[in-house]
């Protein structure tokens, strides 16, 4: 081998070894909650591609609702020495240690779709989450606008009792509902978040408020109570989409289906896209160390007929949903 | 007198169920309202049977159980394993196969369960609860972690349909009823039973096959839980695997013990079973109508429970006689 041909192969491995460090190839570990819920399996599909779409490489570690197994991600991803670590927190307290632990091994951390305790906030880069409260603004704005200044009579589906997402999205209606003096709760009961008992207690609304005519519109804090609610609607000769009105929460598929058949009004989006504007604000961090607000919102976006439901149906239903 | 009375088997449960509805119906004046819609009765008190279906099929298979001082903490799982075959097959293989196939899994549950209590002499609840655990995330690796909906008209009628206008839930819990109870209490099979839960140990030496008894009531209680999925899944028109069945259990265990049926087993009444989960369901529909808030329902319901359970005791009957006679 000349010296010549050694000092090219010298230069090719420096080059090799240099690339990591430029922003075009980070690695970011991310731990995730586990695959509860639909709209948690479309999360971590939609991270997947955004992270490809930038060139990042993802590590995905799967928690299955355990904070211990978390940690243990997190430590692991320390060891690795990853560029970054996404966290979608399982529980809001009990991070401060392992956090440390990051900050001490100069691996910045983002929150994603839910915050840790205050105690913390020194211990995380930024918390890219949704606001819940200003979802059911959202909801609820659609509705007065839709009635525009009409008496109508709402009957709310709530989400679990002491739920935090429950409680805001109530929180955030009902600020609307203060404000338009013809929109009325008229009943609110909760419906755990799922179809059966949305359509359990929708069945129940329906024969208090005189067999449904008493009702102008629904609102359900998740579109999977809307779900069942609208099949009991229609079980009671209501048209929903029509005789009643409806407005809920999340945009997984199914509501578009229901939205393209007439059969509901509206939904407001809870994005999957929580790791885009994440690896946004890493990718800037670590090249220009542009320091991110502490909390970056992501837009609750409002979907209702006009806006193509078979197409967004379509691109949504291989999500994982 | 009232002490009597109330020692009356099952008097203490209708009188309970009746004051419930009549609460009902002060709470929501419509409650006995009925009409057609759509070839199906409709009105508070359809919603009461047809929402009360899927327990009422669990507390049929759990009072066997219960009967034989065993408990089923499994069901709510496997009705969630059931649901989420029944919608996987549903739309591409035909009603027939899918329920094949669901209620073919409920069987493979409880034979399971049956297995590890009779044959392995594991404790009824520790026995159970592997399958409650571990039965939901096996309908979880099914649907894989989403809401499998379906669309085949016959398994939609299963949980949406009608028989003569009775919703088809209610038609097939009083089929599943009938069958039962012509199984155990036409032939000596009850009272096997009975005797099965009163002292194993005695039965076995009487000549029962205490072993053959215990695997059989798990079976059937599999299949009843298997079946209650199957409509529960038909019900919303898709397999909801975290979700479905989630805590009925306890409801099928509530339901048979309101029913009177003793958790230390030795006898069982599968028609106050029945009575059970109505009492059970028709609570949940008034709270539902009553509009009080819903951090309230819990609390409403145990209340409720804990009186019909205290007229059902004998030493709170005792107590009000004594105060009765005190007071003459």
């Amino acid at each position: 081998m000349t010296s010549k041909a050694l000092l090219a192969a010298t230069a090719l491995v420096a080059l090799t070894l240099a690339l990591p460090a430029t922003a075009a190839e980070l690695t970011v570990g991310f731990s995730q909650i586990g695959s509860e819920s639909g709209w948690r399996a479309a999360e971590t599909s939609v991270s997947k591609t955004e992270a490809t779409k930038r060139k990042v490489t993802l590590k995905i570690a799967d928690a299955q609702q355990k904070q211990e197994n978390q940690i243990k991600a997190i430590r692991s991803f320390i060891a690795q020495g990853v560029d970054a670590i996404f966290l979608a927190p399982v529980v809001s307290s009990g991070w401060d240690a392992v956090l440390k632990e990051a900050k001490e091994a100069k691996i910045p951390v983002v929150l994603l779709d839910r915050d840790i305790d205050p105690s913390g906030k020194e211990l995380y880069l930024t918390a890219v989450t949704s606001d819940s409260v200003h979802e059911g603004a959202v909801a609820g704005e659609w509705l007065a606008k839709a009635v525009a200044g009409k008496q109508c009579n709402v009957v709310e589906l709530q989400g679990t009792v002491g739920a935090s997402v429950a409680t805001n999205r109530k929180k955030g209606f009902d600020s609307v509902v203060a404000k338009n003096a013809n929109l009325k709760v008229v009943r609110s009961q909760t419906g755990d978040f799922t179809r059966a008992k949305g359509k359990e207690v929708m069945e129940s609304f329906i024969k208090a408020e005189g067999g449904g005519k008493n009702i102008c519109a629904v609102y359900a804090h998740n579109d999977d109570m809307m779900v069942g609610a609208i099949q009991a609607m229609k079980e009671a000769g209501l048209k929903p989409g029509k005789d009643i009105l409806t407005v809920s929460i999340d945009a997984v598929p199914d509501i578009f289906k229901a939205i393209a058949a007439g059969e509901a009004n509206a939904t407001v989006e809870l994005t999957p896209n929580m790791a885009g504007p994440a690896l946004d604000a890493i990718m800037a961090y670590k090249a220009k160390g542009t320091v991110p607000p502490k909390w970056i919102q992501t837009e609750s976006k409002l979907y209702t007929a006009a806006d193509d439901p078979q197409k967004i149906y379509d691109s949504k239903k291989g999500l994982g949903y | 007198m009232m002490q009597r009375l109330l020692q009356t088997r099952g008097l203490a449960q209708i009188i309970a169920l009746l004051a419930i509805l009549a609460i009902d119906r002060a709470v929501s004046p419509q409650f006995f309202d009925l009409r057609m819609q759509d070839g199906r009765l409709f009105g508070s008190l359809i919603d009461v049977l047809n929402r009360g279906a899927p327990v009422a099929l669990l507390a049929l298979g759990m009072v066997l159980v219960i009967a034989t001082r065993g408990i089923d903490l499994s069901v709510g799982a496997v009705m969630a394993i059931s649901g989420a075959i029944a919608a996987s097959l549903a739309d591409t293989y035909g009603l027939p196969v899918a329920l094949a196939a669901a209620l073919g899994a409920g069987l493979l549950c409880g034979l399971w369960n049956g297995f590890l209590v009779a044959v392995l002499g594991i404790q009824p609840i520790v026995a159970t609860l592997i399958l409650m655990v571990a039965g939901r995330g096996v309908a979880q690796l099914i649907t894989e972690g989403r809401i499998v909906t379906f669309t085949a008209p016959d398994l939609v009628w299963l949980g949406n349909g009608a028989v003569l206008g009775v919703p088809t839930p209610v038609v097939v819990v009083i089929g599943m009823l009938i069958i039962t109870g012509a199984v155990v209490r036409g032939s000596a099979l009850g009272l096997l039973i009975e005797a099965t839960g009163g002292n194993a140990r005695a039965s076995e030496l009487a000549g029962i096959g205490t072993r053959a008894m215990i695997l059989a009531v798990y079976v059937w209680c599999g299949l009843c839980a298997a079946l209650a999925g199957v409509i529960a899944a038909a019900d919303i028109m898709g397999a909801d695997a975290n979700n479905a069945g989630l805590w009925l259990e306890l409801d099928a265990i509530l339901a048979v013990v309101i029913g009177g049926t003793s958790l230390f087993g030795g006898r069982f009444s599968l028609a106050l079973a029945m009575v059970g989960a109505l009492i059970i369901q028709a609570m949940n529909t008034g709270i539902l109508l009553s509009g009080y808030p819903p951090e309230f329902n819990l609390l409403v319901k145990a209340a409720v429970v804990l009186v019909v359970l205290l007229l059902q005791s004998p030493r709170f009957a005792n107590a009000g006689a004594v105060l009765g006679r005190a007071r003459q």
